[in-house]
């Protein structure tokens, strides 16, 4: 638990610290420094999505003419309603709406296929270990850390021959394929876990792969369904290289067309707009870390190896 | 465990010791469907892609990746060319700033969120909410801010401060910085999870023992803590080290290379040069490159990892 008691400051005296022995008083020098340190940094964790959220809701002139501090005089949803339906990314101007459909048709089957093959990858490894299997389990966690840059031509080239490239269905493969490390090892350790007697049970009641799997395997692990879940909505939904390669200027994802909307040339550029766009972008992923909390914490610990 | 195929085996093992191929195709079989997709992935993704990129690196492969072995080519030209060159050097440099802060404001992060402080998760919150976030939002807002004239400049300036200076996006000297900025605001929060879990981990009567013996607070994170978290530290510089390898997202929406080529990273050259600059061979080349950076931090890794001791996973 908290191992670090620094020297010099008042032991804890139970779990209501403050009703304890005489309080010390807040406002010693360490902990003002403490305190401050720990604010500054907060104030530039904080800062742009402060000045996402304001100017997303000023006018061009008070952008213009106001400071990048201000709060907006009058705020309006005006920039949102544009970034969300009739901004342009090029030569269309039908805003950002298409690209977040796109986004989601892209991440719930992704999220959904990736999830259910590194269950049964995972459930193979643990309780049906067979030749080779932990050579290629290594492999592929070896193989998590090849810059994607080196798979990504011969991916084109492969797509194409399945006659899929520029579809949906390319992106889902791709975000398929290399969800697959971090999420094969993340439902390995977590079957691992599992007590063997169960599987060993059920085996000797004649259940075979894929009732085990069903019946008594899947049922268990909503845990960790629940981290592999957010791991994959908010890197899939967060994905820009693998949507901009596969998927094609119809199905581009968010991301794709937020960076062509507010990096495209032409016209003058409308930050509002452009900040309006940016926050709708990300307001998926936030929702999921706010709502998801302590569970974001440990998909991101796992995918740690992912990187 | 592995007992589970083994009574199949067992038994036929007088007549007939089960042959090479039964083993390996028979047995166990619905298992071995299941892991049909792992399997291809490995063979055709991982090694399959990863060798076919190798090999087509030596070709003279223009618009599409045919031609003849030119030998080493490609990487001749690679090198002779400033755009890579410089996009190297902007990778170690960024690279090796980026690795540096953001070990030590992850560090110090954790030291200050671990010293049982109010409104700890509130802190935690604030410092992790842009990991949630894509490189793309993370630039996009960057180059918001550091726009030098409606941001943070311009505003300093409009506010009295005239001589205020933030063009770093603009300034090919500077722009390294912007990056690092962006960079840190996105990854720290996450550098500050792993070593708060790191810190967390160290025995309690570690810290009481270094007390009884009066040894000061910072000597015993130096001496004895830091060590001790050693396995953290080591997962959190390779998981940075190849993130930092990959980066590409960042540049595109905060800089897109610019001003003129100083920021280019290895990344966008080869993205480039594969889908729009109609010289695959360059684009292989340059990927190549880039594995090699990657083994060079992975393999001493897996080395210490999984070499050393036991195999375990």
């Amino acid at each position: 638990m908290t191992a670090t008691i620094p020297a010099g400051t008042p032991m804890a005296t139970g779990p209501n610290e403050p009703r304890g022995q005489r309080p010390k008083p807040f406002f010693t020098p360490r902990k003002i420094i403490l305190y401050s340190v720990l604010v500054v940094f907060s104030l530039y964790y904080l800062f742009p999505l402060y000045v996402m959220l304001t100017t997303s809701l000023k006018s061009m002139p008070e952008i213009r003419f106001g400071n990048i501090f201000a709060l907006p005089t009058a705020p309006s949803f005006e920039a949102w309603a544009k970034a969300w339906s009739s901004a342009c990314t090029g030569l269309n101007c039908n805003g950002l709406a298409p690209g977040f459909w796109n986004s989601v048709k892209i991440t719930i089957p992704s999220t959904v296929v990736s999830i259910f093959i590194a269950a049964v990858n995972g459930y193979a490894l643990v309780n049906w270990r067979f030749k080779f299997s932990e050579v290629f389990f290594a492999i592929l966690i070896f193989g998590s850390f090849i810059p994607y840059q080196v798979m990504l031509y011969p991916l084109v080239m492969i797509t194409r021959e399945l006659g899929i490239f520029g579809s949906l269905q390319a992106v889902i493969l791709i975000h398929t394929i290399f969800g697959m490390p971090i999420l094969t090892l993340l439902f390995r350790n977590y079957f691992a876990s599992l007590p063997q007697e169960l599987f060993k049970a059920a085996r000797v009641d004649g259940a075979g792969f894929w009732r085990i799997f069903f019946e008594i395997m899947l049922p268990m692990s909503l845990p960790i369904f629940v981290v592999a879940l957010i791991l994959q909505i908010t890197g899939i939904w967060n994905d820009f290289l693998f949507g901009v390669v596969f998927a094609g200027n119809v199905n581009y994802p968010m991301t794709v067309q937020l960076n062509n909307i507010v990096n495209s040339a032409q016209g003058t550029p409308e930050y509002n707009v452009n900040m309006a766009a940016t926050v709708l972008t990300g307001l998926v992923p936030l929702i999921v870390y706010f709502v998801s909390g302590k569970w974001f914490v440990r998909g991101v610990a796992a995918g740690a190896v992912k990187g | 465990m592995a007992d589970t195929a083994l009574p199949l085996e067992a038994g036929a093992e007088k007549a007939n010791r089960p042959g090479l191929l039964q083993r390996i195709f028979i047995n166990n079989l619905p298992a071995k469907i299941a892991a049909l997709p792992m399997m291809a992935t490995v063979l055709v993704v991982f090694v399959g892609c990863t060798i076919w990129t190798i090999y087509y690196s030596f070709t003279n492969s223009k618009l599409l990746p045919t031609g003849k072995l030119v030998g080493f080519d490609q990487y001749e030209r690679l090198f002779a060319t400033s755009r890579w060159n410089v996009s190297v050097w902007n990778l170690v440099a960024y690279g090796a700033m980026s690795l540096v802060f953001t070990l030590v404001i992850g560090f110090i992060l954790a030291v200050l969120i671990d010293q049982k402080i109010r409104f700890e998760s509130a802190f935690r919150t604030i410092m992790l909410y842009p990991f949630a976030l894509s490189f793309i939002v993370t630039g996009l807002v960057w180059q918001w801010i550091m726009n030098p004239t409606l941001g943070l400049q311009g505003t300093l300036r409009g506010l009295g401060w005239t001589g205020f200076t933030f063009d770093w996006i603009a300034n090919p000297r500077m722009v390294l910085f912007a990056l690092l900025i962006a960079g840190l605001w996105h990854g720290t929060g996450f550098c500050m999870v792993l070593m708060l879990a790191g810190l967390r981990g160290v025995d309690e009567e570690v810290w009481k023992a270094a007390r009884i013996d009066g040894i000061p607070t910072w000597r015993t994170y130096v001496s004895i803590v830091i060590p001790m978290m050693r396995g953290v530290l080591v997962t959190a510089v390779v998981i940075i080290g190849s993130g930092i390898v990959r980066l590409y997202d960042l540049v595109v929406a905060l800089t897109n290379g610019g001003p003129g080529i100083s920021s280019e990273v290895p990344a966008k050259y080869v993205f480039n040069y594969m889908f729009s600059g109609g010289n695959i061979g360059q684009g292989l080349a340059g990927a190549t490159m880039m594995l090699l950076t990657v083994l060079i931090i992975m393999i001493p890794w897996a080395y210490l990892e999984f070499g050393g001791k036991g195999r375990r996973t």
